[in-house]
């Protein structure tokens, strides 16, 4: 089975982060794999090595950098694709699922695995936009597949627990966090990586036109809570709970 | 923009809506000036609570029992005559149907909102809530926009049963071939997490697996429900229904209680609507501090059993 997974490289989420002038997310300096991605190349290395098929992780966004996309060759992916292109800076979700679709229609996978949310943009669509695109069948919030002959077994979230879906390939599936266990890329991974390809693309070369139907008019300080009482445990804390549940009017 | 016509879509859940569907929908006729609901399987018996919350029409689309109605509910909307504006819960469901609807009509969509206003502008946070910011639509077409549950309040506005209108489902081709061959629910007792007054939630500090028992006692005590953080949710602790934040769900209780919790922004996020916030961490510089009402340095293997004894002594 052959399976393109859409990967981000967002700027490191542990640091600070800060808009630019046109109110995006800015993203100079080194970009990393999204972690949310992890999972998704994860599931994707382990459904192609039980069927001797490839992954190729495609990705739009700045080509600065490459750490990230190196991360996800590192663990093992063939090949990577990136649509780099400076209209596409701080593109809607829209447009991000149309850039992916050109790509992911050009791979021809039987697959495509996303994240269900990535962490710095976090609209949650773009899986469902590339399905529609494409044409196919999605199933979002995996928690955990298995591949058959030409379909796919999903154990899906749901808001009492989770369904059991069966879907054809080609699909779209977005996967959660814990669905499997990312690997460390090896060293051998890691040296191995420094020379598989990074094909990077610009809009031209994929003939889209975008929407950008949509702007930011005003990014403003949200009303923050102040802090109350901090309370070091001298071993009577809990009937400081108490007094303060009551205090509250919750006993 | 000015909403003339709004759609609110209305998911369906056990004896109605989903009650992020009846917030939506509340909010919705204070500023458009017509509003519609727009519903998938059992809806026509729905149309007296639909317009009990303030839709005069309400679009059913026959969507299969056992279908993911993403394709199909996007697929019917998009036949039909639109409106200024798509109103959508931010749920599992919602958001496919947001996103197929956004490609299908080649229609940005705004995501994460926690208001929308008259004249089209939605508000969303970034920055784990410390940011507000403000978007809109600029180009003519409808507008698409998903809102988070808790951003408004439900309302009943004592109208009439909403008029049933179909929608038809066009050819999907491929996009409808899946089908849900088994539902699972998981057990719950005591009140939803979503609604419940009390929330107590546990975080990696409470240690281990077991150490989540305490946590639900005093759920139970306390007559609310129990809670997460993301990371005991991946590590395998409790399930995803209970985890509160960015990606899981909103709460907004008189009285949170996060044990063991650091406070990263991706759970803020999902609890600073709280009424009054109490962080048990033993760490004394941990983030959650800087939001709780009241803040205990101290460790919870220590604090919570004394505080449970202290409870059960009272009932
Ligand atoms: C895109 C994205 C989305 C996310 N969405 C969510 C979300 O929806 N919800 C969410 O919760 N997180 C979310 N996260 C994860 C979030 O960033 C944090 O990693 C997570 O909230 C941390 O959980 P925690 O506080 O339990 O663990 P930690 O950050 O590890 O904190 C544990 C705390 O316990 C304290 N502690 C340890 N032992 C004790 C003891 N004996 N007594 C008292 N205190 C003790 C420590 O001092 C520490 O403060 C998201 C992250 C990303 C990137
Ligand atoms: N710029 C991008 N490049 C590659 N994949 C993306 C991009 N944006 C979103 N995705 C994929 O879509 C998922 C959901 O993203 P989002 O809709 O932005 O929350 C992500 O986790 C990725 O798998």
């Amino acid at each position: 089975m052959n399976i393109v997974v859409c990967v981000k490289q967002i700027p490191d989420p542990s640091a600070p982060q800060s808009l630019d002038e046109h109110h995006n997310l800015n993203r100079s300096g080194k970009l990393l794999l999204d972690e949310a991605d992890t999972y998704g190349v994860e599931m994707a290395l382990q459904l192609a090595e039980a069927s001797s098929g490839e992954v190729v992780v495609v990705s739009m966004g700045d080509a600065t950098d490459l750490t990230g996309l190196r991360t996800a060759l590192a663990m093992g992916a063939a090949r990577a694709v990136v649509v780099s292109d400076p209209a596409l800076r701080g593109a809607n979700a829209l447009d991000t699922a149309a850039v992916l679709s050109a790509v992911i229609t050009s791979v021809s996978p039987d697959l495509v695995l996303t994240a269900t949310e990535s962490s710095d943009g976090y609209t949650g669509t773009v899986p469902a936009q590339i399905a529609e695109f494409l044409g196919w069948p999605s199933v979002t919030f995996a928690k955990s597949l298995s591949a058959s002959e030409n379909s796919l077994t999903v154990s899906r979230q749901s808001e009492a627990g989770y369904d059991e879906v069966t879907v054809s390939l080609p699909a779209v599936v977005s996967v959660t966090a814990g669905v499997v266990e990312p690997r460390y890329a090896s060293f051998k991974g890691i040296m191995a990586a420094k020379s598989k390809s990074v094909e990077v693309k610009t809009l031209r070369d994929l003939g889209i036109t975008l929407d950008q139907g949509q702007a930011i008019t005003a990014v403003t300080e949200a009303p923050s809570r102040e802090a109350g009482e901090k309370f070091v445990d001298d071993g009577t804390a809990a009937e400081k709970i108490i007094a303060f549940l009551e205090s509250v009017k919750a006993l | 923009m000015t909403i003339a016509n709004l759609w609110v879509v209305l998911e369906p859940a056990e004896n109605g809506f989903t009650s992020t569907s009846l917030e939506l929908l509340s909010h919705a006729r204070t500023i458009a000036s017509s509003v519609a609901g727009v519903t998938w399987g059992t809806g026509n018996s729905q149309a007296a609570l639909a317009g009990e919350y303030g839709a005069t029409t309400l679009f059913c689309i026959d969507v299969p029992a056992q279908a993911l109605p993403g394709a199909a509910v996007a697929a019917a909307m998009a036949g039909g005559e639109l409106p200024d504006l798509v109103l959508i819960p931010t749920s599992y469901d919602g958001r496919d149907i947001a996103g197929r609807l956004s490609a299908r009509l080649r229609r940005p969509v705004l995501t994460n909102v926690t208001n929308l206003s008259a004249d089209g502008h939605t508000e969303h946070q970034i920055f784990g809530g410390t940011r507000l910011v403000d978007a809109h639509f600029t180009t003519p077409g409808v507008g698409i926009v998903v809102a988070r549950a808790k951003s408004f309040v439900a309302i009943s506005s004592g109208g009439a049963p909403a008029t049933v209108t179909p929608l038809a489902i066009p050819d999907l081709g491929r996009r409808g071939e899946s089908s849900i061959t088994n539902r699972h629910v998981e057990e719950q007792t005591g009140p939803k997490l979503e609604e419940a007054s009390v929330v107590v939630a546990g975080g990696r500090g409470i240690g281990e697996v077991t150490g989540f028992a305490i946590i639900e006692e005093l759920a139970e005590l306390l007559h609310g429900a129990a809670g997460a953080s993301r990371a005991i949710v991946d590590a395998g602790w409790v399930p995803y229904s209970l985890q509160v934040g960015q990606t899981g769900k909103t709460v907004k209780p008189d009285v949170y209680i996060a044990c063991g919790i650091s406070g990263a922004t991706q759970h803020m996020v999902g609890m600073k609507g709280s009424k009054v916030i109490i962080a048990i961490n033993k760490d004394a510089d941990a983030p959650i501090f800087q939001m709780a009402d009241l803040g205990i340095v101290g460790d919870v293997k220590t604090v919570l059993p004394a505080l449970a004894a202290a409870l059960r002594a009272r009932s």
